[in-house]
């Protein structure tokens, strides 16, 4: 990483001397002040760290983004610009329908992911309900999985000879296609991503005061109508919010297709191009381009939808809605919604944990025999994958933390011109599918050499910076928010009694983000440690592949699914103990400075 | 803890000489808005100081101006005579107790008034000496472990001061230290703030909107408004002699009567909107306005003689005084006329005269 680093140390200083050299004796009161003003701006520290990240996100950011639009709209060789590679695109059958299917599927697993969401939101905040914890905590779930290893799980369960469909034929003579072609995709996706949902919907939820709702009553507003004209509207942001980060991701995700046997989508076309006839494919370019316009134009939906709409409601002593207690009927009524729709959001984690200690399962509803081979294979021969995830997954966290806490810092405390750049560029990674990334690292990096002549893209560390990149936004939003609930004049009280900036920084900004901090490193962590999308293209062995590939190429045979199973169960298991660890970490952190109180 | 164990304590503190603080034509905008203009006042050694005046009237901007949070565009800030302009908030050793109180929650009440000390870096036996001797002085001891949010309003607004006198800083900012108390701990809470300030002898600076606040404790009032210093002076000064209107509309009562000046028979006079007309006197600049205190006028049954002559349009009784709202011309004029046993009050609608004694009078422009 040598050379690159170089690069990182902006002549900061030079920048502030050249402004004040040209100016005369003439007005130096004026000059003063203005250099007076302009340090109040921003010191050079600031300053040189502003350009560090700007420089950071414009190589691992900008630039892949950049080379993979500028490839799809060029003549090979020459460089001209040209339309024909899109005129191709849509003149080929294959490419129309893979657009077609992937947008349907998005916009299926919405449609699915709300049925699921909806109701364990609505039930959970609205009502005195018993394990309403429980159920909150369950929906993080599935994130914790990579939604490919899920679609194995679920095959062998809802597939068209899985047990479900077994036991169906048996005792009622007919079966249901769960499982085939797009449906399946739909599926495992739902169940995978309906926790994007059901998070912002619950917020939203419990946010809207009590107030409100009292209002409506008062004013003769009673029942489904008080649901219908006050909660959905207010709850309307949190549903958009969650429903299309839930599009991006489908639209995005590479694996889960792949596992399915469905190539006729976006995502999984551009990875096929790109492996099989190589980086230097347009086709592969193009499709890219329109991955990132779906993703783009996704989030605008959603951010026009949601504009002037930032429902701020709960006030003073307010406390969410009121929670009412159910009738002996509808507390029935409740129980079973919420306990079939969490067997059915559990059954890849349960379809997992048997298929990992199964000998042979097949034709048959539940496993002929268990055993513990496929730990032990694991453990054997797959050590390197755990340690490979370990690595690169708490890297990148790291990189996120610094860079996240960075861009928050300097966006919130200083006046930096263009310091918002940073903040926009960095959340616009959201929008940027995986695939994308991939392929605009391996084409951008591939001619950048290191000092030992190998191809900068078949350097392990690419991988970290695509997962920091990628995981960017999370810490980004987790370390912003904490760094807006502490009040400026905590740290002005510290410099007022003689600490410097970076005195201040240490012993008040630090010390109060710490949760801030912690959240921000293990979101980006536990997501880092399951992504696949992009680091797919990347792996160039076996030695380099973390986790999440070492399941992919386990479970791509019959042979190996039992071992996959099981590096699925410890990487589930990995990333709920990580997660739960920080969580305690984080409260105990907060309570010993009396920030609970 | 004893009142001489308090004295000692405080004269613990009190080994640096007070120091003045000089700001000379000091402007201060933030794009359009010219939130400070031309402002120059000179505040002596030792003085307890308040900057008066409504919300956005530049005085916590000018606060801040001397801790270092801002910057002028034009102008100084001296203390002790240095030019601070050029020093970051970290050099100056001005003391500030913030609004909020921004007391660190992460920290014990101990560590919190520790802090300063330790960004001088004093051996630690200095510290935990001064910590006490400070925590002390404010009396708050007994709660030197616990955290800021296990203490109630009043305390952590002595944390705060405690925090901030323990540095011994040069001059003491206070930004309206007690708009979060409640009442009655407000006016406990002043009087302690305006002992521990003669204690110490520290140069002292106070913000507020408040003029009670303003003229019960502090030696000179700065009022400000609208960017503008309006008037500097003691409080009895600011309330006898105020030098425009917006100075006498804002230190207590006042009635203002808009007119014109007339010339009638060789005489000046003033002629009210409404028609009425009284005697004006030489010193009197054109375009001022009538002003007077409600209890410095009197009503009287019509016939007996006064300036104005108006109707009774309202009465409220208060316990020692009665107030009048009488309708003089197009305006209502309040009258507080003192309450004596056995008074026949004027009722709702009755025609009175108003007497006004031309000493008590003032003649104030814009």
């Amino acid at each position: 990483m040598t050379p690159l680093r170089a690069s990182f140390t902006p002549p900061a200083e030079d920048a502030l001397n050249f402004h004040i050299e040209p100016l005369g004796t003439k007005n130096v009161t004026a000059i003063s002040l203005s250099l007076r003003k302009f340090r109040a701006s921003a010191t050079p520290g600031q300053m040189a760290l502003a350009a560090a990240i700007a420089l950071f996100l414009a190589f691992f950011l900008v630039v892949p983004v950049v080379t993979v639009v500028y490839v799809a709209f060029t003549e090979q060789g020459t460089g001209a610009f040209t339309l024909v590679n899109f005129s191709d695109f849509f003149k080929n059958d294959l490419f129309l329908r893979s657009t077609w299917n992937s947008i349907w599927v998005a916009l299926m697993t919405v449609a699915w992911a709300s049925a699921i969401a909806l109701p364990l939101a609505y039930i959970t905040t609205r009502f005195e309900f018993k394990g309403a914890l429980i159920i909150q905590t369950l929906g993080f779930l599935p994130l914790v999985m990579p939604p490919f290893v899920g679609a194995v799980a679920l095959q062998l369960l809802f597939g068209r000879n899985g047990s479900f469909n077994l036991l169906l034929d048996e005792y009622l003579g007919f079966k249901i296609p769960f499982m085939e072609g797009l449906w399946g995709v739909v599926f495992v996706e739902a169940l995978h991503y309906f926790p994007f949902i059901l998070v912002n919907l619950s917020v939203s939820l419990r946010n809207i005061d009590r107030s409100m709702e009292e209002a409506a009553q008062n004013l003769g507003c009673s029942g489904f109508r008080l649901f219908r004209r006050i909660v959905l509207p207010l709850a309307m942001p949190g549903y958009v919010a969650g429903a299309a980060l839930v599009f991006v991701k489908v639209f995005d995700d590479l694996a889960t297709p792949l596992l399915l046997n469905v190539k006729d989508m976006l995502a999984p076309q551009a990875y096929l191009r790109v492996t099989s006839i190589g980086i230097a494919d347009p086709m592969g370019y193009v499709i890219s381009v329109v991955l990132i316009v779906a993703s783009v134009f996704a989030v605008w939906l959603s951010t026009l939808s949601l504009r002037g709409k930032d429902f701020a409601t709960s006030q003073r002593g307010g406390g969410g809605l009121s929670r009412r207690k159910l009738k002996p009927l509808g507390s029935l009524a409740a129980y079973s919604v919420v306990t079939f729709l969490l067997l059915l959001v559990l059954a890849p984690h349960f379809g997992l944990l048997i298929l990992s200690f199964a000998t042979v399962w097949s034709f048959s509803p539940l496993p002929d025999s268990y055993t513990v081979a496929h730990y032990a294979r694991v453990f054997d021969d797959s050590w390197v994958y755990i340690k490979n995830t370990l690595i690169y997954a708490s890297l990148a966290a790291g990189i996120d933390v610094v860079v996240g806490g960075a861009i928050a810092y300097l966006v919130l405390r200083t006046k930096l011109i263009g310091r918002h750049w940073l903040d926009w560029a960095a959340t616009a990674s959201l929008a940027v599918p995986g695939v994308v990334i991939g392929i605009g690292y391996l084409r951008a990096f591939y001619d950048v050499t290191l000092p030992n002549g190998a191809p900068l893209a078949t350097f392990w560390f690419v991988i970290v910076l695509a997962l920091a990149i990628r995981r960017l936004p999370y810490a980004l939003r987790a370390i912003f928010a904490a760094l807006q609930q502490i009040s400026e004049s905590l740290e002005e009280a510290a410099e007022n009694l003689g600490a410097t900036k970076s005195r201040t920084m240490r012993r008040v900004l630090i010390p109060l983000m710490m949760g801030g901090m912690l959240a921000g490193f293990v979101t980006s962590f536990a997501t880092a440690a399951v992504e696949l999308s992009a680091t797919l293209m990347l792996v160039q062995s076996n030695a380099d592949a973390p986790l999440a590939y070492g399941i992919y190429v386990f479970m791509q045979s019959a042979s190996g699914r039992g071992a996959g199973a099981a590096l699925g169960v410890i990487a589930v298991v990995f990333v709920a103990i990580c997660t739960y660890l920080s969580h305690v970490m984080v409260e105990r952190s907060q309570r010993s400075r009396g920030l609970n109180q | 803890m004893n009142e001489a164990s308090v004295l000692d304590a405080s004269s613990a503190l009190r080994r640096k000489r007070a120091v003045g603080v000089s700001i000379s034509g000091v402007n201060v905008s933030y794009g359009a808005n010219h939130v400070l203009k031309d402002v120059s006042l000179e505040i002596e050694p030792g003085e307890f100081f308040a900057f008066l005046g409504p919300s956005g009237c530049g005085k916590t901007t000018l606060l801040r101006l001397i801790a270092g949070f801002n910057t002028a565009d034009s102008g100084t800030v001296r203390i002790g005579g240095e030019d601070v302009g050029d020093l970051p908030p970290w050099k100056r050793d001005v003391g500030l107790v913030f609004q909020s109180y921004a007391l660190w929650p992460h920290m014990t009440v101990r560590k919190n008034v520790a802090f300063g000390l330790e960004e001088r870096r004093l051996p630690r036996a200095e510290i935990d000496k001064r910590v006490n001797i400070a925590l002390e002085v404010v009396g708050l001891t007994h709660l030197a472990d616990r955290r800021p949010s296990q203490l109630s309003g009043g305390q952590q607004q002595r944390v705060a001061v405690a925090r901030t006198i323990v540095i011994e800083p040069k001059v003491l900012l206070l930004d309206e230290p007690l708009s979060n108390l409640d009442a009655k701990l407000r006016v406990q809470v002043r009087r302690e703030l305006r002992d521990l300030q003669r204690r110490l002898g520290l140069t002292t600076i106070f913000v507020t909107h408040d003029q009670e606040e303003a003229n019960t404790i502090c030696d000179r009032i700065a009022v400000m408004n609208d960017g503008v210093v309006q008037q500097i002076g003691t409080p009895m000064d600011l309330y006898e002699h105020p030098a425009n209107l917006f100075v006498a509309g804002f230190l207590g009562a006042a009635n203002i009567l808009t007119g014109r000046f007339v010339e009638a028979g060789g005489k000046r006079l003033f002629e009210l909107d409404g028609g009425m007309r009284l005697h004006a006197p030489a010193h009197a600049p054109d375009g001022a306005r009538l002003v007077f205190r409600p209890q410095h006028a009197s009503v009287a049954p019509v016939g007996s003689g006064g300036a104005l002559s108006g109707e009774i349009s309202h009465r409220e009784f208060l316990g020692s005084i009665v107030r009048y709202a009488v309708r003089v011309g197009g305006t209502d004029v309040t009258i507080d006329a003192p309450f004596v046993t056995g008074d026949n009050l004027f009722a709702d609608g009755d025609r009175v005269d108003v007497t006004l004694p031309s000493e008590r009078t003032l003649w104030l422009a814009e």
